[in-house]
C-alpha cells in the first residue's frame, strides 16, 4: 500500500448538470431529493429512455474569441467554468503563481464527438464533412483540454484523460503528482461529457439503458440513465488555503477482467478504495460518507454493494446520486467529487433517489432519504470501461483524522 | 523553478511499417535496411487468440510495442503501472461508429462501442497481462507522446518504481480521416524507471521544460523523418533515434499546447 500523501487544498470547485448550474442548485436539489432526469428528446432518432440534460446550451454560443472551439461539449465546459466564481479563482491563481505553473488536466469519455456525429449526418456531395465541421481539433478528445486551457489562458502541463467513466477522477491523482514533483504549483482539474448518439445508442446496444429513470441499488433496477455534466476544481498546496476542503488521497487500479463488465468480486475496485484510504491515512471506520459509482446496472451495483458492505462498518453512509443527474460518464468523477465536497462543506448526505427497495448487501449503509450530518471524511468511487477504477478521498479542513 | 527528472530506460519497443521492432529500427540506422512484407496490424502475441480477434487494430499495434518493451526490461508486466498516449485512439472505429449512427443507430455493435473508448488499449493490456495496477489513457493532440512521457515520468519519480509508457496512432478512414494527422501506423513503448546504478539500463534520460518556442527536433534518418511528419506521435522518433544511436544527445518535443520538453539522453 502507498505511503500517506500530503493533502492538497481544493480552493475552488463547481458543478453544472441536470440539477442546474453551480453548487447552490446542486445542494438545493440534493437536500430536497429533486431529480433532473427527463424523457430523452436529444438523440438523432428516438430512443425510449430518460436523460439528465443541461438546458439551454443550444442557444448559448461560445464567445467570439473561442468560436473555433464550438461544440456542445465545449459550450457545457464554458457554462460550467462560469459558475461559482471559478474563472476568477483560476485567474487569481494564475496571477499568484504564473500561468506556466498551473496545469490543466481534463477528463472526458467522448469529448466533442457530437459534432463529428452531426457532420456524418450532413456529409457534402463528395462525402466530406460539411465546412463548419472541418476543424481537426474538435474531432479529437483533447478538444476539451485544449479549449479549457485556452479559455483560462493557462500555460502549464495540459492533457486530456480518457479512461471512460473514471476519467475526471483520475485528473485529481495526476494533479497531485505534478504538484508533488514540482512540475506545477496548482492545477485546474475537471471533466465534461455531453449527451450524444454514441453513448445513448452505445449503452443501448449493450442493453444497459433503462427505459425509466434509473434506480441505483434498487432490487428492481434495470439499467442506467445517461446525463451530461461539467465540473472543475482548483488544487493547490494545503498551506495556500487553510480553510479549504482537502484532497487527502486517491487510489487507481485495473480489473484485468473484461472491457465492459466489472470484476465479479470487485477486485480492482477494492484495490482503488484501499489505496485511497492508505494515501489519506484514514481507516474505513473514519469515513462519514461515500458517493458510490452506483450506475443502476444489475452488475455494477451488486458488486459495489457487496464491496462496501465488506470494507466499511454499518454506520458509514453511502449513496448513489446517478438518480438525480444520470450517469455523466467521463464527467462523473468530478461531478460526484463536487457532491462529496458538498457533504463536507454543507453536511448534506444525499439520499439515493430512485431506490425504494435497496440491495440487501448494503441496505444498512445505503442512505435512501437525504439528511444533514457532520461529515469529516467523504469518498467518491468512479469505475469505467476497460476495468479502470479510481477512488478519491476528501477531508474537511481542520478535521481530526 | 525549473524541474528536472532523471530516468532510466529499461526497455524499448516499436512498430512501424518496415521496422517491426526495436532491433529493426537500430539496424535501419546502421545499414538503411527497411524490411519488406511486414503486415499491419502486428500479431501482438501477448493477446489470447480470442482477444486478438476482438481487439481493434490500434490495440494490437499498441500492445505489440508494449510487450516488446516489457520483454526487454525484464520487468514483470503485471507489476507495472502504465500510461497509454494517443491523439486519436482508433479513428477507423470512430468512422464506422459515426457512419452507423448516421444511418441506422439501432444497429450499433456493442463490441464496437466498447472498443471505441480511448482506454481500449489500456484495458486489453491489463486483461492480457493480468495487471491490476493503475493504467491511464491520455491525449494532447500532436503533443500526445510528450504529454504521456511527462505523465509516466512523473509517476516514476513519485512512486520510485518502473512505469510502462505506450504511444500509438494509426490512420483513419472515411470522412474523419481528413481530420486526422496520422498517415502511417506507428507505436512505441518505453519502460521507464528511477535511476539506480545497479540495474542494466538501455539509456538514461534527463527531462526538463524547454522554452515554449524552441522548435521540436526531427530525426536525421530519412525513413524516420518521413514517419515523424506523418504521425501524431511522430515527435517520439527524434528521441528514439537518439536512443538507438546511443551517444549523448538532446531532443526537444512538445508535451502540451504550450509546453516543450528537452530530453538529454546517454547510453546506459
Amino acid at each position: 500500500m502507498p505511503e500517506i500523501m500530503p493533502a492538497l487544498a481544493i480552493s475552488a470547485f463547481t458543478a453544472t448538470s441536470a440539477l442546474g448550474r453551480g453548487l447552490a442548485a446542486h445542494a438545493d436539489a440534493l437536500i430536497a431529493m429533486r431529480g433532473g432526469l427527463e424523457p430523452n428528446r436529444i438523440s438523432s432518432r428516438p430512443l425510449d429512455c430518460w436523460v439528465g440534460r443541461v438546458d439551454a446550451l443550444e442557444s448559448e454560443p461560445l464567445p467570439e474569441p473561442l468560436a473555433g472551439w464550438e461544440s456542445r461539449n465545449n459550450r457545457l465546459a464554458w457554462t460550467g467554468l462560469n459558475q461559482d466564481g471559478f474563472v476568477a479563482a483560476a485567474n487569481a491563481a494564475s496571477t499568484r503563481y504564473g500561468a506556466r505553473r498551473i496545469a490543466v488536466l481534463m477528463g472526458t469519455s467522448t469529448g466533442s464527438i457530437a459534432t463529428t456525429e452531426a457532420g456524418y449526418r450532413d456529409l457534402d456531395d463528395d462525402g466530406r464533412l460539411p465546412p463548419q465541421a472541418r476543424r481537426p481539433a474538435i474531432h479529437c478528445l483533447h478538444s476539451l483540454g485544449g479549449f479549457v486551457r485556452e479559455a483560462l489562458d493557462l500555460h502549464g502541463p495540459c492533457m486530456t484523460v480518457s479512461t471512460a467513466c473514471s476519467s475526471s477522477a483520475k485528473v485529481f491523482a495526476m494533479a497531485s503528482r505534478l504538484i508533488a514533483t514540482g512540475w506545477a504549483d496548482a492545477a485546474v482539474v475537471g471533466g465534461v461529457d455531453t449527451l450524444c448518439d454514441s453513448v445513448l445508442f452505445g449503452f443501448n446496444a449493450l442493453e444497459l439503458v433503462s427505459a425509466a429513470p434509473c434506480r441505483p441499488f434498487d432490487v428492481a433496477r434495470d439499467g442506467i440513465s445517461i446525463g451530461e455534466a461539467a465540473g472543475f476544481a482548483l488544487l493547490e498546496r494545503a498551506e495556500q488555503a487553510p480553510d479549504a476542503p482537502r484532497l487527502a488521497g486517491y487510489g487507481e487500479s485495473s480489473d484485468a477482467y473484461h472491457m465492459s463488465t466489472p470484476h465479479p468480486q470487485g477486485a480492482g475496485a477494492e484495490l482503488a478504495m484501499r489505496e485511497a484510504l492508505a494515501r489519506a491515512g484514514i481507516t474505513a471506520g473514519q469515513v462519514g460518507y461515500i458517493n458510490l459509482h452506483g450506475t443502476a446496472t444489475r452488475k455494477n451495483d451488486e458488486v459495489e454493494a457487496a464491496l462496501v458492505a465488506r470494507l466499511f462498518p454499518a454506520h458509514v453512509r453511502v449513496s448513489s446520486t446517478k438518480g438525480y443527474t444520470g450517469h455523466t460518464l467521463g464527467a462523473a468523477g468530478v461531478l460526484e467529487a463536487a457532491i462529496a465536497l458538498l457533504a463536507l462543506d454543507h453536511g448534506i448526505v444525499p439520499g439515493t433517489l430512485g431506490c425504494s427497495r435497496p440491495e440487501p448487501a448494503c441496505a444498512q449503509q445505503l442512505a435512501l432519504q437525504s439528511s444533514r450530518a457532520g461529515i469529516d471524511v467523504a469518498l467518491s468511487n468512479s469505475f469505467g470501461f476497460g476495468g479502470n477504477n479510481a477512488c478519491l478521498a476528501f477531508v474537511r479542513a481542520g478535521a481530526c483524522t | 523553478m525549473n524541474t528536472s527528472i532523471a530516468l532510466q530506460v529499461l526497455g524499448i519497443g516499436t512498430w512501424a511499417p518496415g521496422l517491426p521492432d526495436w532491433p529493426a529500427l537500430c539496424s535501419y540506422l546502421q545499414d538503411g535496411t527497411v524490411l519488406d512484407n511486414v503486415a499491419y496490424p502486428p500479431d501482438a502475441r501477448v493477446l489470447s487468440p480470442a482477444e486478438r480477434r476482438r481487439a481493434p487494430h490500434t490495440v494490437r499495434l499498441a500492445l505489440e510495442a508494449a510487450a516488446q518493451a516489457v520483454a526487454m526490461s525484464s520487468c514483470d508486466a503485471d507489476a507495472l503501472s502504465s500510461v497509454f498516449a494517443s491523439a486519436h485512439g482508433d479513428a477507423v472505429i470512430m468512422d464506422a461508429m459515426c457512419t452507423t449512427l448516421a444511418q441506422a443507430p439501432d444497429q450499433l455493435s456493442p463490441t464496437q462501442f466498447h472498443n471505441s473508448v480511448h482506454n481500449a488499449a489500456a484495458g486489453y493490456w491489463s486483461m492480457a497481462t493480468g495487471c491490476r495496477r493503475a493504467t491511464s489513457a491520455v491525449c494532447a493532440g500532436n503533443a500526445s507522446f510528450g504529454a504521456g512521457l511527462l505523465e509516466a515520468a512523473v509517476q516514476v519519480v513519485h512512486a520510485s518504481e518502473p512505469v510502462l509508457l505506450v504511444a500509438f496512432d494509426a490512420p483513419g478512414r472515411g470522412p474523419l480521416d481528413a481530420m486526422v494527422t496520422t498517415r502511417t501506423p506507428f507505436a512505441c513503448a518505453l519502460v521507464l524507471a528511477p535511476v539506480a546504478g545497479s540495474r542494466q539500463a538501455a539509456a538514461t534520460l534527463h527531462l526538463q521544460a524547454a522554452p515554449p518556442d524552441d522548435p521540436p527536433s526531427l530525426p536525421q534518418a530519412g525513413h524516420l523523418r518521413q514517419l515523424a511528419h506523418e504521425h501524431a506521435c511522430g515527435h517520439a522518433l527524434a528521441l528514439l533515434e537518439n536512443l538507438a544511436r546511443g551517444g549523448p544527445a538532446t531532443a526537444c518535443l512538445p508535451a502540451g499546447d504550450t509546453l516543450m520538453l528537452r530530453i538529454a539522453s546517454e547510453a546506459g
